[in-house]
């Protein structure tokens, strides 16, 4: 079935997108489109109406505690939200735990990922253990942290430093990991979730890497932390980025871990977990709305930089 | 993981061989990282009295108590309803997004509309919104056209959720079919549905499953929507464990039998679609 007259060995796009202006008849153009269309409508009005919806209700006052004072409310909702103190920690802790749990599994993954760039024994049985964390899911990762781990009576932790102190003789401290510290208790318990995936992103960066130039780089004398620091690093830095923006989508928006680790107490509510608590507890609807337009601006300034970061990885794909 | 042992000589880097203790090193932090995963499952094959005792008892006695105090439910009901609805939710929303993302990452791909690549670009752009931005007008649509409870709706938000990685992913993979079969398949006159049936489907068959299995798991760990939306009828699994976040008494092998119980799933998953795991993830950016 083989052609003789061979088509261009250009890549999917390039070879039938062409100018497709003139060549094409509406008929042709819509064809085209059809495939696409359930999808891209499907798509719009699932995602994108709620969101303008949001933004209309955060100018309305609408609480359902107060059913009847309902009406246009301008920037009040806004202005509460940025006075709120509750919800200004609650910025604060979303900003704290992103960041934080961002850069530390980045910096584990790192770690991991050129760990497992060598060769040893059990690789793969190395790699299946590292990745097992991110395939916990997540609300059972929450409940194990808390209550198998954390737990001031029982938990692993507090039981391995009174298994520490019986064996060196010293009196073990018991503390009270989740209520001494809620927000240190999710951080660790999300990068030890989020690491694996970090991990994965870096080393497929690693194993893409130009061996033959860090071969010849090793011929002519490099060190190895040399070869990292001119070679390796420069080579991923694109896919730390890549996975510093990813995993910032990803965890900006964490509710589960929050929810089910710091239960009732607030203190290290995020965004999403206090907007939550204002809509389906206290149901101040026009609050929540508005909290959760500011949630998306700030989304879209991660996103802004996100998407740039998967263009450029994306033309660098399709160029090849 | 046949894939990451396998691995051509030239690549072992001659300055690192000799770096023996880079293996005891990466043997240590994985047994690090794995210990919560281990502890979860040894706690609950233990028995609640040996589960909660400090220091740890790591070589009690092994039972099936946990579990079967966990089929036993949580004040009578029990977790084959979550359970079920989380796999009709879970597959449903899955076959729905192969049924829309397949033919649309035909037209992003192999016969490309115009200005294909801000389409595909605006997909990956509503996964950047965060869910709970949108979740209030959401829950009213719900409320107000008798959909709350009801897994079908929840199966749809599912559908939009996932629908953006299915088409980013399912593109990346039809990218890579050759040219000259699909051009040999229209000169036969075969249309668009026979096109994909019988020539893109079989060799894009590896990148469906695995975009399949990615879907799954997302939407088998989704809690937000499932909590707000879903009451007694049609909670899902992730709702479910929310009902151990107070403890109450001796319950930890309880909670560590549930929480194996409903990660298994996405441990079998995640483990078969391991090698396309990243490029998933990344939706697609990385291979």
């Amino acid at each position: 079935m083989a052609l003789e007259t061979a088509p261009p060995p250009t890549r999917a796009g390039a070879s039938s997108t062409g100018r497709s202006g003139p060549g094409l008849d509406r008929a042709a153009r819509w064809a085209r489109r059809a495939p696409l269309l359930p999808a891209l409508i499907f798509t719009i009005i699932v995602t994108q109406l709620p969101f303008l919806a949001t933004l209309g209700i955060s100018f309305l006052r609408w609480n359902l505690s107060d059913p009847d004072d309902r009406g246009f409310a301008g920037l009040d909702n806004y202005a509460a939200v940025f006075s709120d103190p509750a919800l200004r920690d609650s910025v604060v802790n979303t900003v704290v735990l992103t960041a934080v749990v961002v850069v530390v599994s980045l910096v584990l993954g790192l770690g991991l990922a050129l760990l497992l760039d060598q060769r040893f024994f059990g690789r793969g049985a190395v790699r299946t253990m590292l990745i097992a964390p991110f395939l916990v899911v997540p609300v059972a990762a929450a409940l194990l942290w808390k209550h198998a781990l954390f737990n001031p009576e029982f938990g692993l932790l507090n039981g391995g430093l009174t298994w520490l102190g019986g064996v060196f003789g010293f009196d073990a401290p018991q503390p009270e990991w989740i209520s001494d510290m809620p927000l240190t208790a999710v951080i660790v318990s999300l990068v030890w979730q989020w690491t694996p995936f970090m991990m994965l992103i870096l080393l497929a960066g690693l194993q893409s890497r130009p061996m033959d130039v860090v071969e010849a780089a090793a011929i002519d004398g490099a060190t190895g932390f040399q070869v990292f620091r001119h070679l390796t690093f420069p080579h991923l830095r694109r896919y730390l980025e890549l996975g510093g923006l990813l995993g910032s989508i990803y965890i900006v928006q964490n509710f589960d871990a929050v929810f089910t680790i710091t239960g009732a107490s607030l203190e290290a509510a995020n965004l999403p977990y206090q907007i939550y608590q204002t809509f389906y507890k206290a149901q101040d609807y026009g609050r929540a709305s508005a909290a959760g337009v500011v949630v998306v601006v700030g989304s879209i300034i991660i996103a802004t930089f996100a998407l740039r970061t998967v263009s450029s990885l994306f033309k660098a794909e399709e160029g090849r | 993981m046949s894939t990451t042992t396998a691995e051509p000589a030239a690549r072992a880097n001659p300055t690192r061989r000799a770096w023996r203790p880079w293996g005891v090193i990466a043997w240590a932090s994985a047994l690090v990282f794995a210990a919560p995963v281990l502890w979860m499952v040894l706690t609950s094959l233990h028995s609640e009295p040996d589960a909660a005792t400090n220091p740890p008892s790591l070589l009690a006695p092994l039972t099936l108590d946990g579990y079967a105090d966990f089929f036993g439910g949580i004040g009578g009901a029990g977790p084959w309803p979550p359970l079920v609805n989380s796999f009709s939710a879970s597959i449903g929303s899955t076959v729905i997004v192969l049924l829309l993302a397949i033919p649309a990452a035909y037209a992003l791909s192999i016969k490309p509309v115009e200005r294909w690549t801000d389409v595909l670009f605006f997909f990956l752009s509503t996964k950047m919104l965060p869910v709970v931005a949108g979740l209030l007008p959401i829950y009213l649509v719900a409320q107000f056209s008798g959909m709350l409870d009801n897994i079908s709706f929840l199966t749809l938000l599912y559908t939009s959720m996932n629908l953006p990685i299915a088409v980013w992913l399912m593109r990346s993979f039809l990218a890579e079919v050759p040219r000259e079969i699909l051009e040999a398949a229209a000169i036969d006159g075969a249309g668009l549905i026979t096109t994909l049936r019988r020539v893109v489907a079989p060799i894009a068959m590896p990148g469906i499953a695995a975009t399949a299995l990615i879907c799954f798991i997302f939407s088998w760990n989704e809690l937000l929507f499932a909590r707000v939306l879903t009451g007694v009828v049609a909670g899902t699994a992730p709702v479910y464990l929310t009902g151990f976040v107070t403890s109450q008494g001796l319950f930890l092998a309880k909670v560590c039998a549930a929480a194996v119980v409903v990660s298994l799933p996405v441990l079998i998953a995640g483990f078969a679609a391991q090698d396309k795991l990243v490029q998933g993830l990344s939706l697609g950016a990385v291979k």
